[in-house]
């Protein structure tokens, strides 16, 4: 008796073979691109907080220092973020009647802290410490974007465990002179690796053997 | 509801919790941690989640279902991380203090009224740990088990919420009124109705209360009760000097040291002093040319018995008959002879009588609080005979507020209930309902006092039968005072507002004085006002600062012995005899519903959860009919020779053991129960050891219903051992629960010993004897294929462990659970092995004879192997070597395989079968180290060597050199002390850096006698031991 | 042609020197076994509807273990500190022992030109890929995170991070993924014809369908045949060294640890004689039911029965031999551990285990020296049972009696089963026996263009040897038979 399927049929049963496989490995991919995007890490995605509080006014505009409000920032793994109490430092001469201002006035006189929405999420099980980073010549922007351009803040890296390692493999590649850490307009010179170069050997910054290892950030 | 307030403290915390007990508790705080106001608050405590539970939606779990399933993918759009919420103070706390670095506070914790300094740790507003303080006289820098464990009791969720009132809930308030009115009432009488009750009192500022409120009330009558107490001692003081003297040694003078069934090596008044100056007269090093020599006298094994040179197991009844008899053979005057030394204690007696002749002045006769006053009178008629007094043994005023026989002062009380004279009974601290003596039937006593008020951290079971219970303030929550045992005072000071609106009992005092608001702080600083010379301010600040308060010691005295003061001896006992412990964990009961202490393994029996009746394998065979040799417990001839005897034996040991758990009925002096027997090798004969402080009825989750109550068995006129003890099988058997079920080294060299005479001549030869018996040369002569890898030039850690210093007292076994988040597992749990102690204590019983076998402990940790088994097998690398040499443990990277822990030669490693941190219970995430991270189910865990602590002293370095313009950075010796090291009353752990030739470590580590465990296997561990050394009289050593 | 009439040719009686049984014809066989497969639904046999039942059962009990060990996490077993493996790792290498003869099977003795496998080869490749299956679960259920196994597969990721290529257990992932894949393509490809076949028998239309497809639109033509000659001797020459890396990796797992009793340098060779050994008493076991019931009696010989038995008897042999040098090498290192390691599997608590082993291993296949006892089924049941069970041990000798005593007294302990070590052993059975089931019931257990090939040899060498009447005219075979 004679076949069922048409001797063309070959093709499709070769297209079904290797059709399998293809997708098998697109969903993969399709798989890792979700979570290495932005969308899903919710990058780049400005959060507004309680207060209209603008980093563009206060540092870019104005010129206010990082420190003057995260004031641990260079003592201790925590930045600190500012008491009441020294918004209304400035606050209590300046824009004092400021609609803007209302949720922090009530604030000060009922002593409820006013609840900003946190917005840079570093992993799990990461101790990160903000002062060895701030005393060796790790800038601000370079992990927080261009904060002192941003009305309102939003996380610019992925912070995932690679994008940390890019550094601690090639610290050389980020460094700025300590007196530098704090400004926002840094931008990096033509000569960078040569300056890093220094930098690395000028605040005794381990080589990437030892800034890698595991003990460095997890505990 | 009221915890959807917008912001949450930890006052709001406690303001939930207040009125909240058992389920009740539970429902409300599951409520709350529901809330995001809690999320926040966890937010803000643990800020760079360090713990999975910071994260509204678990990331973690999240990717569980990832990948449980890949197909997932997309479809949840779920996103990267719920935003969590930060709320910053509204005004910055001023006094320099940096967000995020931890601060530390000096403070005192008593036990048995008798304080020890310490250092508190506060992450953000919570006290974390307890360190000791090296100022004080009582800690020297260490400290006990319970010291570490107080932070774990102040966040008990357990602990008492309000104030009740026959149960009911009620407030300060109402109780003040109704106390006011009591009062009002029995000033017609000047109180003649007015009984107080408290634990023993030290504190200069309760003491001046008490004194004033028995003024008002001339006709009231103050009683101390505690039921391990010092009766006997001071009892003893009184037969021998007409007075009361307190007596405190000074072991850094003694050369030679008896103890009679003394255990000076466990927690007690004086116990950080006496660890530490009696192991320094033993941690000897190549230079040494003396070392000190103890000799005990003891019914059960103990901390200090395994420790002597020469121990002499009797039974408790016996050492009396022993005491007499020394003191005749010291010609000491006026003691009527005993009863006769048993025939195998005579060459003992003997040895000792001629040391003791031979070191006049630089000796201790110590006596144990158990034995009776006639033992006390004779050490001291001793102690002054060898001209000790004034060099070693020291005579002070009394350090108690008032010296008392407490026992009786119990008796007296019920007496006057029963007879109705009390009408109201305030108890501060202590439970005597559970713990006094079984004859004095104190609970049905205390039913009749019309109107009883009890100040205690729990509901317990004398809370429970008050009228009025009132919450205590913990120790760490309170302002306070307190005296050490050589009458040092401290200042205690609060590092959290009480979190269960708790008292003290200055404010209850007060409140009887009729200021019912009273600060404390005022109360506290009105009692030091007169004795500050100067300003105040500097002495109070010094006071806080330094933990202690100067010259504050209590003057010393020179009694005089009275004549013929000691009594004749007591009629001779025989039969069974039947000896009460304080439980080594649960100390008289009061720490039964500490998770960390009741998981903790006892010294030397090594049960958890559980207390036995401890009993000598040759009279547990003969009384029970085990069927086993006794012959067996003597090592066969050959030695380890022969090989088949010895395998033969080793064996016939391990079925032995199987009678542990049998269930035996004790009957005692009218009374009877029923317990489970234990094993106990060196325990003396014909003589059973049960432990005071369980069988909790109303101690909470962890304590309830945990092992067998023996107090009603007790009896007041005997309370520490008695004979008339029959021994009954019942046939049952139950199951204890112990962490370690192997006696014997199996004749392997795991823990080496020398004696002093041949150390002194050769500090190598310890390890060259071991090496030419299983090399047949000087030195192992290891060899390996792979090129050791080069650690100079950056810190290399190590860590060195003295075993002639190690007491065994479990101190760094807690201080690390503390430090390192981690979590107890239950009975069951220990039951399969499954315990995650990062340190362990290991015991093992050698020598030929177990009836008295040389018992060592040998504390264990992760070695650090520079060659380390475990990093090779991990699939995904989640434990590697770091450039410093540690080993680090990747907890985010462990998928579990559990090869590490099966390649580990020391089974160091620890892994999380189930989810056992307990991620619900707020008050426990207070209690937690933020530095450390919380495991979660199914990862590897082990020692980190306090990672934390060297990260982050190794950050400050670096800062300080960056700032400096140095490129390098330098980490002085001691700048980072490992929790464990921290801990240790005896300092016999350093921890520190082998690159650095002047740190101790690399002292130690190059001592003759250091020697790396299971070296053979070429791990090259980081840990090291220094080997045991014994000084033997050579007149009494029976083994080479 | 018309259909002929299907030949009802029963067993015939069996001499046990032949390795196919006079009075076959290429229609018996294509009939005997590929109706097997073509059977309607509804007259499918009852035993096979009760044995399909209770493996789906237990395959149930599978899924439930496996649910409460996800809640719950490996706690549920009895595994502890300082026994991290128990059952999990004693079921995975014995599952993935079992494997191994399915693969030697097809592969060295196709190599190896031994006619006689072609009536075994499909069946004992089948049984591969099942074991391999129930072994395959267990490395990612036995994990502590398992949701994150595939942290093992070295794959780009955010960690940048690669897994520990130093780690056995990295190498298990390897070696098993491919060890599976390349059976698979093997036994698939193996199929094709015989799919061709069954297509072509098939009366309903959706069963030649579905055949069909899977026939890949096979002819039967020489230059299908040529190409899959080629193929099969390729893959043939593929998974040649597979039967020896898979078990030697799997051996490695141990061997490069340091614990006394696993770090052995004969483990490679001995772990390997051990797999086929279990893997044969495995295909016996499970052959010699299925033969009588299907009626196979004159395809599966005993003399195959009794070849079977001697590579048996042969593997087991090494095996003694490895516990041998174990023993010697326990007592000749002079080494403290090694020694006690020995002492311990002889009087220690688990010592029930070292004797049940030898006594499975080394004194119950000594009968199989006599011909007697490998042609006669009960006594070969019973042998293979033991065996299986031997080798079961034989892991939990090694395993678990290594674990329980280590190098510190201190931390000595036993290791007790618990429950869901139980449930989730059997639930693998549950597996293993509802695949199997599925495979009889649906595609031909027996190759049968093979037996034709092998048919036709026969009778060649009948034909040589003498005239003989009953046969056929000699065609040569091609898959389609009208």
């Amino acid at each position: 008796m004679g076949q069922i399927f048409p001797r063309n049929a070959n093709l499709l049963a070769r297209l079904s073979i290797f059709g399998g496989l293809l997708l098998v490995v697109e969903l993969i991919l399709i798989t890792g691109v979700f979570f290495r995007s932005n969308y899903f890490r919710q990058i780049n995605v400005a959060v507004e907080q309680p207060v209209a509080f603008s980093h563009q006014l206060h540092n870019g505009v104005l010129g206010v220092d990082c420190r003057y409000c995260h004031t641990s920032v260079g003592q201790s793994y925590f930045a600190n973020i500012p008491a009441t109490e020294t918004c209304m430092t400035c606050h209590s001469q300046i824009a004092q009647y400021s609609p803007n201002l209302e949720v922090v006035r009530e604030s000060y006189a009922t002593g409820a802290p006013i609840e900003w929405i946190k917005v840079h999420n570093v992993p799990d099980f990461v101790y990160f410490n903000h002062s060895i980073h701030v005393n060796k010549g790790v800038g601000c922007t370079t992990c927080h974007g261009q904060i002192n351009n941003m009305p309102v803040v939003w996380q610019t890296q992925g912070y995932f465990m690679a994008w940390c390692l890019d550094c601690h493999r090639q610290p050389e590649q980020f460094l700025r002179p300590r007196e530098e850490v704090y400004n926002a307009d840094y931008v990096q010179p033509a000569n960078q690796l040569e300056i890093g170069r220094q930098l690395v050997a000028e605040y005794g910054i381990m080589p990437a053997a030892q800034l890698t290892n595991c003990y460095v950030c997890h505990r | 509801m009221t915890s959807q307030s917008p912001t949450l403290t930890t006052e709001a915390v406690r303001e939930q919790l207040r009125n909240a007990r058992g389920p009740q508790l539970w429902r409300s705080i599951d409520q709350l941690a529901d809330t995001t106001a809690f999320r926040e608050l966890v937010e803000r405590e643990f800020p760079r989640g360090a713990s999975e539970l910071d994260d509204g939606v678990s990331r973690r779990s999240f990717l569980k279902l990832m990948g449980a399933s890949l197909a997932l993918a997309g479809v949840t759009g779920c996103t990267y991380m719920p935003r969590a919420k930060l709320a910053p103070f509204v005004e910055q706390p001023q006094g320099g203090r940096v967000p995020g670095i931890p601060l530390f506070y000096a403070s005192a914790l008593t036990l048995n009224g008798f304080a020890s300094g310490i250092l508190v740790r506060s992450n953000e507003g919570r006290p974390t740990k307890v360190e000791g303080n090296p100022l004080h006289p009582a800690s020297r820098g260490g400290t006990d088990i319970f010291a570490q464990a107080e932070v774990l009791t102040m966040y008990d969720p357990d602990r008492s919420t309000q104030v009740l009132n026959n149960g009911a809930a009620s407030t300060w308030d109402a109780f003040t009124t109704t106390l006011g009115n009591s009062l009002t009432a029995q000033s017609v009488t000047q109180g003649a109705g007015i009984r107080l009750l408290t634990t023993t009192v030290t504190s200069p500022t309760l003491a001046a209360q008490i004194e004033q409120f028995l003024q008002a009330y001339p006709q009231a009558n103050w009683y101390q009760y505690e039921p391990i107490n010092r009766d006997n001692v001071v009892a003893g003081a009184r037969l021998a000097f007409g007075e009361d003297v307190s007596t405190r040694y000074d072991f850094s003078a003694a050369q030679v040291v008896l103890s009679l069934d003394a255990d000076f090596l466990a927690p007690g008044p004086g116990f950080g002093a006496y660890a530490r100056d009696f192991s320094d007269n033993r941690r000897v090093d190549a230079a040494s040319t003396a070392m000190n020599r103890l000799y005990v006298v003891e019914a059960t094994p103990s901390s200090t018995g395994i420790t002597a040179e020469h121990r002499l197991a009797l039974k408790a009844g016996q050492v009396e008959g022993f005491a007499r008899a020394l003191a005749a053979a010291l010609g000491v005057a006026d003691v009527p002879a005993g009863a006769a030394v048993p025939a195998n204690a005579q060459a003992f007696l003997q040895g000792v009588a001629a040391d003791l002749q031979a070191n006049q002045g630089n000796t201790i006769v110590i006596a144990g609080a158990q034995q009776p006053p006639a033992v006390h009178a004779i050490a001291h008629a001793i102690n002054a005979a060898l001209g000790n007094v004034g060099n070693t043994v020291i005579y002070t005023a009394p350090v108690e507020a008032r010296p008392a026989l407490q026992t009786s002062e119990l008796a007296a009380l019920t007496n006057e209930i029963a007879a109705g004279s009390v009408e109201l009974l305030v108890m501060i601290d202590g439970n005597p309902a559970y713990n006094a003596p079984g004859d004095l039937r104190f609970a049905e006593r205390l039913a009749q006092v019309p109107l009883s008020v009890h100040l205690s951290l729990f509901v317990d079971e004398t809370a429970s039968r008050a009228t009025w219970h009132i919450p205590l303030a913990h120790a760490l929550e309170s302002w306070s005072d307190a005296r050490a045992f050589d009458g040092t005072a401290s200042i205690v000071q609060p590092l959290i507002e009480p979190l269960y609106q708790g008292k003290t009992s200055h404010e209850l005092l007060a409140a009887m004085l009729g200021d019912a608001n009273a600060d404390p702080l005022a109360l506290v600083q009105n009692t030091w006002q007169a004795q500050a010379n100067g300003s105040f301010d500097i002495f109070w600040q010094t006071a806080l600062a330094t933990g202690v308060i100067a010259d504050s010691a209590a003057p010393t005295l020179t009694p005089a012995l009275q004549t013929g003061a000691i009594p004749a001896a007591p009629p001779e006992t025989s039969g069974l005899e039947l000896v009460f412990r304080p439980d080594a964990s649960l100390w008289d009961g009061q720490y039964a519903n500490n998770g960390w202490l009741m998981e903790l393994p006892r010294p030397l029996s090594q049960l958890v959860w559980d207390n036995a009746a401890l009993i000598s394998p040759r009279t547990a065979i003969r009384l029970l009919n085990l069927p086993i040799s006794v012959d067996q417990l003597i090592a066969p001839a050959g030695g380890d020779a022969d090989k088949a005897a010895t395998a033969t034996r080793e064996r016939a040991l391990e079925l032995l053991t199987q009678a542990n758990g049998t269930v035996v009925q004790l009957s005692y002096r009218g009374g009877s129960v029923e317990l489970p027997i234990w094993l106990m090798p060196g325990h003396a004969e014909d003589s059973i050891t049960v432990m005071l402080g369980y069988g909790r009825s109303n101690a909470g989750r962890i304590g309830d219903g945990i092992g067998v109550n023996v107090y009603p068995v007790r009896t007041s006129d005997a309370l520490w051992f008695g004979s008339d003890l029959t021994l009954a099988a019942t046939g049952r058997t139950y199951q204890l629960v112990s962490t370690q079920n192997h006696w014997t080294l199996e004749g392997r060299d795991i823990y080496r010993v020398g004696t002093f005479d041949r150390f002194s001549a050769d500090p190598k030869s310890i390890s060259r004897d071991i090496y030419n018996e299983k090399y047949g040369r000087d030195s192992p002569g290891y060899e390996s294929l792979m090129p050791r890898v080069d650690y100079t030039g950056r810190n290399k850690w190590g860590m060195t462990i003295n075993l002639n210093a190690c007491i065994g007292c479990n101190a760094c076994v807690v201080a690390c659970q503390s430090e390192n988040n981690i979590p107890i597992v239950g009975k069951d749990q220990v039951a399969v092995g499954r315990e995650m102690h990062w340190i362990r204590i290991d015991r093992y019983f050698a020598g030929s004879d177990l009836d008295n076998p040389d018992t060592y402990v040998m504390p264990l940790t992760c070695m650090q192997c520079e060659n380390a088994p475990c990093e090779v097998v991990c699939p995904v690398a989640a434990t590697v070597h770091d450039y410093e040499g540690i080993n680090n443990m990747v907890y985010n990277r462990c998928v579990g395989t559990k090869y590490c822990s099966n390649n580990c030669p020391y089974k160091v490693r620890r892994f999380n079968f189930f989810q056992y941190s307990d991620l619900n219970t707020i008050t426990l995430q207070l209690a937690r180290n933020p530095e450390v991270t919380v495991r979660n189910r199914g990862v590897m865990e082990k020692c980190t060597f306090c990672i934390q602590r060297i990260s982050d002293a190794r950050i400050e370095a670096k800062k300080t050199a960056v700032a400096a313009g140095q490129t390098d950075y330098t980490i002085a010796d001691g700048t980072i002390v490992t929790a464990c090291e921290g801990a240790c009353p005896t300092a016999a752990i350093v921890f520190g850096d082998l690159n650095d030739p002047a740190s101790r470590v690399a002292k130690w580590r190059g001592e003759g006698h250091n020697y790396g465990l299971l070296g053979e296997l070429n791990t090259f561990p980081r840990t090291t031991y220094l080997a045991r050394v014994r000084n033997p009289n050579p007149d009494l050593e029976l083994e080479g | 042609m018309a259909q002929a009439q299907p030949l009802r040719t029963r067993p015939q009686p069996d001499d046990g020197e032949s390795y196919l049984l006079p009075g076959e014809t290429y229609t018996s066989l294509t009939q005997k076994i590929g109706d097997v497969p073509l059977v309607s639904p509804l007259k499918t046999p009852k035993g096979w509807l009760a044995g399909f039942t209770v493996a789906f059962f237990l395959l149930m009990i599978f899924l439930m273990s496996v649910t409460w060990l996800f809640i719950r996490g490996v706690g549920i077993w009895g595994i502890n500190i300082p026994v991290g493996w128990g059952m999990d790792i004693i079921n995975f290498v014995w599952w993935i022992g079992i494997g191994h003869a399915g693969t030697l099977i097809s592969a060295i003795l196709l190599l190896l030109n031994q006619g006689w496998r072609n009536s075994i080869n499909r069946f004992a490749e089948a049984m591969t890929l099942f074991a391999v299956a129930c072994a395959g679960v267990y490395p990612i259920l036995h994990l502590g995170r398992p949701w994150i196994f595939y942290w093992l597969i070295p794959y780009p990721n955010t960690h940048g991070m690669w897994p520990n290529f130093r780690s056995p257990l990295d190498w298990d992932v390897f070696a098993i993924t491919t060890y599976a894949t390349v059976s698979l393509l093997f036994w698939l490809v193996g199929l094709i014809p015989d799919f061709a076949t069954l297509r072509d028998r098939a009366t309903n239309v959706w069963v030649k369908r579905i055949y069909g497809m899977a026939a890949l639109g096979w002819r039967g033509s020489a230059h299908h045949w040529h190409r899959y000659e080629i193929a099969s001797l390729l893959l043939a020459g593929l998974s040649t060294p597979l039967v020896v890396s898979v078990h030697s990796i799997i051996s490695l797992d141990f061997a490069i640890s340091q614990v006394p009793g696993w770090q052995v340098t004969v483990f490679p060779p001995y772990f390997v004689a051990g797999a086929v050994f279990a893997g044969f008493a495995m295909v016996l076991l499970l052959m010699i039911p299925i033969r009588s019931f299907y009626g196979f009696q004159n395809y599966i010989t005993m003399r195959h029965l009794d070849v079977m038995a001697k590579v048996m008897l042969a593997t087991g042999m090494i095996v003694v031999y490895g516990y041998f040098m174990e023993a010697f090498a326990g007592l000749y290192s002079g080494n403290v551990y090694e020694e006690y390691l020995l002492t311990n599997r002889l009087i220690g608590p688990s010592a029930w285990a070292y004797w049940g082993l030898l006594f499975c291993n080394a004194v119950a296949i000594q009968p199989l020296w006599f011909k007697r006892v490998r042609q006669n089924i009960p006594a070969l049941l019973l042998i293979c049972v033991l065996v299986s069970i031997g080798m079961w041990l034989e892991r939990y000798v090694i395993i678990v009696i290594s674990l329980e005593r280590e190098f510190l007294p201190s931390s000595w302990a036993q290791y007790y089963p618990t429950f869901w070590d139980w449930s989730l052993y059997i639930g693998t059975f549950g597996l293993f026996f509802t695949l199997l089931f599925l495979f009889i019931r649906v595609l031909p257990m027996i190759n049968i263009f093979e037996m034709r090939l092998f048919l036709y040899q026969e009778e060649e060498k009948r034909r040589l040897l003498g005239p003989n009447t009953d046969a056929e005219p000699i065609v040569r075979p091609t898959a389609t038979t009208d």
